[in-house]
């Protein structure tokens, strides 16, 4: 039996008369990779936003490391990590002042923001380098270094918007590694990508259309569904159905997104 | 558990200085801008005058008047203009800017001074340029009592006395001498707490930084407290060294109670900071709050405040303008307290403007600004 960690129930986020996020139910189990799929405009920032606190659900009950997201979203920020899609540490302060402004945000004490900090630089090796100002490394030495600060306080869930954004194939790749190590610490990742590669790499993908999650499960699972190649082929047949079909046969309509993982 | 929200803050706030310090920029801006500005402003503003256009309007037309005139004229510190026929073509050259002064000569001058041994002649300056206007008064009235003491001694008769009669057109009481001080400190508190804040905010919402620091256990007012606390601090500083700068380059000393002007300064600190927040709060990216900054507290400053230009000679429709605007009301304050050395007594009135705009603004702020990014 795994632990849920994510939970959302019939959550709707409305703005205006907009639907943006429309009746989502899923569950997020701990050390996991989750990724999180749509095109743009699906309602994926808006969910991610809900869930890490930023933003409040116009109703339904989310529920986040043990937090309901309505009513405890301080609680909620103290227990994840968060890379956004932009770059999120600070160019004129150091690789050490950055960790330490962090660390010290998250409430972590100096002796061991240091002490993890040099085990940090020593996996990284980069040993030397604690002292240069992040403006001088290159964009996939900072990516990484971002990704390492967000679980720097050993969140329980860590959420990356689109971390990957122009970066180049190998430091993908290695990024990838360092989030497989961080899931394997039984730190959950719940990711959004554009790259239909990486969501190869989840443990579990949803794909989101229209405010509506329309697909759920293992990457290896919804290609046998769909009788597809790849994750990416899924994902063109689920976002833009052909043949004038509203969606692809599903497992069953309406539903389907409570398919659970064993 | 308070001792620890503490640290998280301060660690926040030594951040943001670090921000200030690394970035050469602003470090010109924080103590390179107020420095150049005092110096700028004291000292090429007003130092020399030569060739200064006067106009003569002289209604005697007789050997005197024309010995005066000439007297002036050939100083080297004026150059004749032109010569006027009546009174009305005082205004109507003041008003074009042609001339920064008109000798009067009231009819019969030569005939008065030697039937009566006394005679009267007018200077009238253009006192929108207070600086000039003085210089120009006090060289006219040297000018004068020189020829006074030659031609009384030329005529034996030691009580002649041609009495030089100074009117300033436009800012009769003069004031805006001096006000370079009270202006810098005006324009610079604006320039460090409202561009400055609008900007650091800005930047962390356009680098992505702020999203990171919003879903951190960080509380919004923390966060903004921590961007704005080095620049409270900095603009303080920044207030005793032109005070200091002043006081030792200009001897220009604080007449008033210094506790009374420190306080004041930081109630219009706080202001422009809750500007400055209000700024960043509904700019997306840094030039818009560069922009809305300078179009909003910037300009005014300058242009409206009366800090060089007086808002005495203001149309009607621009003194209304200016009165939305703080930093009038803090030129007044300022410079009542350190040049007339009023008591809180008379800049009471300026003061709840203040207070009131502050509120207002920290009002405005706190509602807009978006707590959750939308």
């Amino acid at each position: 039996m795994k632990n849920t960690v994510i939970s959302v129930k019939n959550l709707v986020k409305k703005f205006g008369s907009f639907t943006a996020n429309d009746n989502l139910n899923f569950e997020v189990y701990e050390g996991e990779i989750f990724g999180f799929l749509g095109a743009n405009g699906a309602g994926k920032t808006t969910a991610l936003r809900i869930l890490s606190g930023l933003s409040s659900p116009t109703s339904g009950e989310v529920i986040v490391a043990g937090y309901n997201a309505k009513k405890d979203p301080e609680k909620i920020k103290k227990n994840i990590g968060y890379m956004c899609q932009k770059f999120s540490l600070y160019n004129d302060l150091n690789i050490r002042e950055n960790i330490m402004l962090y660390g010290g945000i998250y409430g972590m004490s100096k002796s061991l923001i240091e002490k993890r900090t040099e085990d940090l630089l020593e996996k990284l090796n980069f040993q030397e380098y604690g002292d240069r100002m992040i403006s001088d490394l290159p964009l996939g030495l900072k990516q990484k270094l971002a990704f390492s600060v967000a679980v720097f306080h050993e969140p329980k869930i860590v959420f990356l918007d689109e971390p990957t954004g122009g970066v180049d194939p190998v430091t993908r790749r290695q990024f990838w590694e360092m989030i497989y190590e961080t899931a394997d610490r039984g730190i959950t990742v719940f990711v959004t990508t554009h790259y239909m590669d990486e969501a190869e790499y989840c443990d579990r993908i949803s794909i989101m259309s229209d405010g509506k999650i329309v697909a759920l499960d293992t990457p290896a699972e919804l290609k046998r569904q769909y009788n597809a190649e790849s994750v990416e082929e899924v994902f063109v047949k689920i976002a833009r159905p052909v043949n004038n079909q509203p969606h692809p046969p599903a497992p069953s309509s309406g539903g389907e997104v409570k398919t659970t993982y064993d | 558990m308070t001792d620890y929200i503490m640290k998280r803050f301060l660690g926040f706030v030594k951040k943001e200085f670090l921000h200030i310090f690394r970035d050469f920029r602003t470090l010109i801006i924080l103590f390179g801008i107020p420095t150049a500005q005092i110096l700028i402003f004291g000292f090429v503003v007003s130092t020399d005058i030569r060739d200064a256009r006067v106009a003569i309007l002289d209604l005697s037309k007789d050997e005197v008047t024309q010995k005066i005139s000439d007297k002036i004229c050939s100083s080297g510190f004026f150059r004749r203009a032109g010569d006027l026929e009546n009174y009305d073509d005082i205004d109507r050259v003041m008003k074009k800017g042609k001339v920064k002064a008109v000798v009067v000569f009231g009819t019969n001058f030569g005939h008065n001074l030697i039937s009566q041994n006394k005679a009267t002649v007018s200077i009238i300056a253009d006192g929108s340029e207070p600086n000039t206007a003085t210089l120009i008064t006090n060289y006219m009235t040297a000018i004068i009592t020189d020829f006074s003491r030659e031609f009384a001694g030329s005529s034996l008769s030691s009580n002649l006395l041609v009495q030089p009669e100074v009117r300033m057109f436009y800012n009769p009481e003069m004031k805006g001498h001096f006000m370079f001080v009270p202006g810098v400190i005006t324009l610079i508190l604006t320039l460090i707490c409202a561009l400055m804040t609008s900007v650091t905010i800005t930047k962390e919402k356009e680098f992505g930084t702020m999203e990171v620091l919003l879903v951190s256990p960080l509380k919004p007012l923390q966060i903004i407290l921590g961007k704005v606390t080095p620049y409270f601090l900095l603009s303080f500083i920044n207030v005793i060294f032109i005070l200091l700068l002043s006081f030792f380059v200009f001897d220009l000393p604080v007449k008033g109670s210094l506790v009374l002007l420190l306080a004041e300064s930081m109630l219009y600190i706080l202001m422009s900071l809750s500007f400055g927040i209000l700024i960043s709060a509904v700019s997306k990216t840094i030039q818009q709050a560069i922009f809305i900054s300078f179009l909003g507290l910037m300009l005014p400053t300058i242009l409206l405040s009366g800090f060089i230009f007086p808002i005495e000679n203001m149309p009607e429709a621009y003194n209304w303008v200016s009165a939305v605007f703080p930093p009038r009301y803090f030129i007044v304050i300022i410079k009542s307290i350190m040049i007339k050395g009023t008591s809180f007594l008379y800049v009471w009135k300026e003061t709840l403007i203040l207070t009131i705009m502050t509120t207002l603004f920290i009002g405005l702020s706190v509602k807009n600004f978006k707590v959750r990014l939308q």
